[in-house]
């Protein structure tokens, strides 16, 4: 459909100088109306910025997006640089997947909970792992003690593997997995419990976050160094456009980089460099851009300034497009458009007065569906003292429902856009990225500023400033240093206790019991090999899981190749 | 009688990689004009009592958001006082419920600092926790 303007230049030249005049007219009175009221008294208790310390001005106009152009800057959703969304029809056709983040203690007990969540409308599966699995250790190594369960399930094997989704189907249910350094492990083991149920790799649907570039940054989950780390997610990149062409082999992520400090440009500025890294890694070991970039996913936070984290969202899209299209030459739209997944921001929610957090977290959620998220967690209240009880999740789970059939703001697509703040906000937000992608490369990439610490740097001085915002009462949080009062009942939250450490050490004890000992050390040798050569290592990955050998076997023996990254110590 | 500066070990125990609040209390204690040394991540107990004593500190603060603080802090203050460091004082704070705290202050462990703590609090306890001890006064 095209709408074939049949004009002759002049009449054109006419318009745009009628425009000019309008755009002058406004200028001029704009002018006058500061003159006249712009000294008005302002507030005290703000500086009008944004959390990320950005001036908002009074007001904003159609001067400030007079150089958009609609088809090129804006355009329509489903369509290049998709500033309005990655999907033609977006939340008309599907709403964003109800995905709350989870796991606790024991495979089983986080079974439990899955269903839970199913069964009262949660649409996708997102495994939390406790700290032992996230950094490669079987619960029962002398490292894991104290750990296991605490943060998130423990996972030590592909039998714990096939509990976590017994009676969940997964050629039916999605399954986002949030862990990087042992990501191609727990991969393998999600891959081989779905062979154990009868579904083919290619039926299998989800997302591993296997983002290693951000932990360096920000989350600091970390095994290998990033070269044979990087190796390990192209491996994946290459391995799954073949065999698991429906699984997004990455979440490229900001909001740990957020949730560390950073503000909202450093967050879409890293997220997307590291994003363009890996797409270098991919072009660099030979495989063509359009196998593997479309199912490259992101992965944002949601912070509290309503309108910064919509014109973030935006952004992002239309930088990875224009950066995907005219950069990497990759020539289909999938590859141009950026799908994410969102959490709402947990660093945002406060001890004192816990309740209050549902409230942030409900208008957390609404920016993120009006910046058009594919996916979204919302977190519980109770999650600053505790990993969260049904009570609380319940409620997490009911304020994305509310948002999705009580408010009408899915009905349409990207009803912001053409906000003179938000169309500014956006363009804004990708002039500063693009300057910080410059920076960046000045200093040879994101593995060298890995390396020198300068994202740490940066991460931890926004940390500090904002910190030093708070405590000088320039930015207020209820609760905490506004409006503070104490809570006249403590709140009952979910305790887990060492039973989860001691069921996994004997689970693992009957496993090496039972298992081919003979089997395990042979496939861990062809690991070994493979990990000194340059071949896949998801095949003998596999072979080594389906063997019942041990996410910290299996760890240790590519460990003993790679090495340990060493942390560049700073403050 | 000179007070010279106080000696701060910030350490993150075990395998939790969450640092933001430890580099932010860190950088608050050395502007507050303490010495202070941080770890970095994933220390055993073991290397951060061998790090206290070889730093000869007054003070270690252990940042603990992952839950295991019920193992970490305890293996902390025994090891330390293995290496005869028991006059030493255990701070720190996390994602710590108020029954551990409440536990943990029994065992011997010092004042702990949650969520929403403002860092000139951890700054004005631990000068006045070293005023009163006998590591305060002239070195």
């Amino acid at each position: 459909m095209s709408h074939v303007i049949d004009r002759d230049a002049a009449s054109l030249r006419e318009e745009v100088a009628g425009k000019r005049r309008e755009l002058a007219a406004l200028e001029a009175e704009l002018a006058a109306w500061e003159a006249r009221f712009g000294s008005a008294a302002t507030r005290t208790d703000t500086d009008f910025t944004t959390v990320s310390g950005r001036p908002v001005r009074a007001l904003y106009t159609p001067l400030d997006t007079a150089d958009d152009e609609y088809l090129s800057d804006i355009g329509l959703p489903g369509e290049y640089p998709f500033t309005r969304g990655p999907y033609h029809s977006m939340y008309r056709t599907r709403l964003w997947t109800m995905r709350l983040f989870s796991g606790f203690a024991t495979a089983e007990e986080t079974n439990r909970r899955y269903k839970f969540l199913l069964e009262r409308g949660q649409t996708g599966l997102s495994v939390a792992f406790d700290f032992p699995t996230l950094m490669g250790y079987d619960s029962d190594d002398p490292m894991s003690e104290g750990e296991v369960g605490k943060c998130g399930v423990a996972i030590s094997s592909l039998a714990d593997m096939e509990t976590l989704f017994e009676g969940i189907p997964l050629d039916r249910v999605s399954v986002s997995m949030t862990i990087n350094g042992p990501a191609v492990m727990l991969y393998c083991f999600l891959l081989a419990a779905a062979e154990k149920q009868g579904v083919p790799f290619e039926k299998v649907t989800g997302t591993i976050q296997n983002d290693i570039l951000k932990e360096y940054q920000a989350q600091h989950a970390w095994i290998y160094p990033p070269k044979p780390a990087l190796r390990i997610i192209t491996d994946i990149f290459e391995w799954s456009a073949a065999h698991a062409p429906k699984f997004n082999t990455i979440s490229i992520s900001g909001y740990h980089i957020r949730e560390a400090g950073s503000t909202a440009v450093q967050e879409l500025a890293y997220t997307l460099k590291n994003g363009f890294t890996y797409v270098e890694e991919g072009i660099a070991r030979g495989l063509d851009v359009d196998d593997f970039a479309p199912r490259l996913s992101f992965f944002w936070d949601v912070h509290n300034d309503f309108f910064e984290e919509i014109a973030k969202f935006r952004a992002g899209r239309r930088i990875w497009a224009r950066h995907m299209r005219d950069v990497y030459g990759a020539k289909r739209p999938e590859s141009w458009r950026l799908r994410t997944h969102a959490q709402t921001a947990g660093v945002t929610l406060t001890a004192q007065q816990p309740y209050n957090n549902v409230t942030r977290v409900a208008y957390q959620a609404l920016a993120a569906v009006l910046g058009g998220t594919q996916s979204l967690h919302t977190n519980a209240l109770d999650e600053t003292l505790a990993l969260p009880t049904e009570h609380a999740v319940r409620i997490a789970l009911r304020t994305q429902q509310i948002l999705a059939y009580e408010t009408g703001v899915a009905n349409t697509i990207d009803p912001l856009a053409g906000s003179y703040y938000v169309e500014s906000l956006t363009d804004e937000l990708e002039r500063q990225a693009e300057e910080i992608f410059a920076e960046i490369d000045d200093l040879g990439g994101v593995v060298a500023g890995i390396e020198s610490g300068y994202f740490q740097g940066r991460i931890a001085r926004s940390a500090r400033r904002f910190q030093e915002e708070v405590e000088a009462g320039d930015r207020l949080i209820v609760g905490v240093n506004a409006f503070e009062e104490e809570d006249a009942t403590p709140l009952e939250i979910l305790r887990i206790d060492e039973s989860a450490g001691q069921t996994q050490r004997r689970r693992l004890a009957e496993l090496r019991e039972r298992r081919d000992e003979a089997r395990v050390r042979a496939s861990l040798g062809t690991l070994t090999a493979a990990a000194k050569g340059d071949a896949n290592l998801l095949p003998p990955m596999l072979d080594a899981v389906r063997a019942y050998a041990t996410l910290g076997e299996i760890r240790g023996a590519l460990e003993s190749v790679f090495g340990r990254f060493k942390e560049p110590v700073s403050f | 009688m000179s007070e010279r500066k106080i000696r701060v070990l910030v350490a993150k125990p075990g395998l939790d990689g969450h640092d933001r609040g430890a580099k932010v209390i860190a950088a608050a204690l050395r502007d507050a004009g303490m010495e202070v040394i941080y770890t970095g991540l994933h220390q055993t107990p073991e290397k951060i009592a061998a790090t206290a004593l070889q730093e000869d500190v007054d003070v270690v603060a252990l940042s603990i958001l992952s839950g295991a603080h019920m193992t970490l802090f305890p293996r902390v203050r025994k090891l330390l006082a293995e290496n005869g460091m028991d006059d030493v004082l255990i701070t720190g704070g996390g994602i710590i419920p108020a029954e551990d705290v409440e536990a943990l202050e029994a065992q011997g462990i010092g004042r702990l600092f949650g969520p929403g703590t403002a860092t000139s609090d951890a700054v004005d306890y631990i000068r006045s926790w070293f005023g009163e001890s006998d590591r305060g006064g002239d070195a």
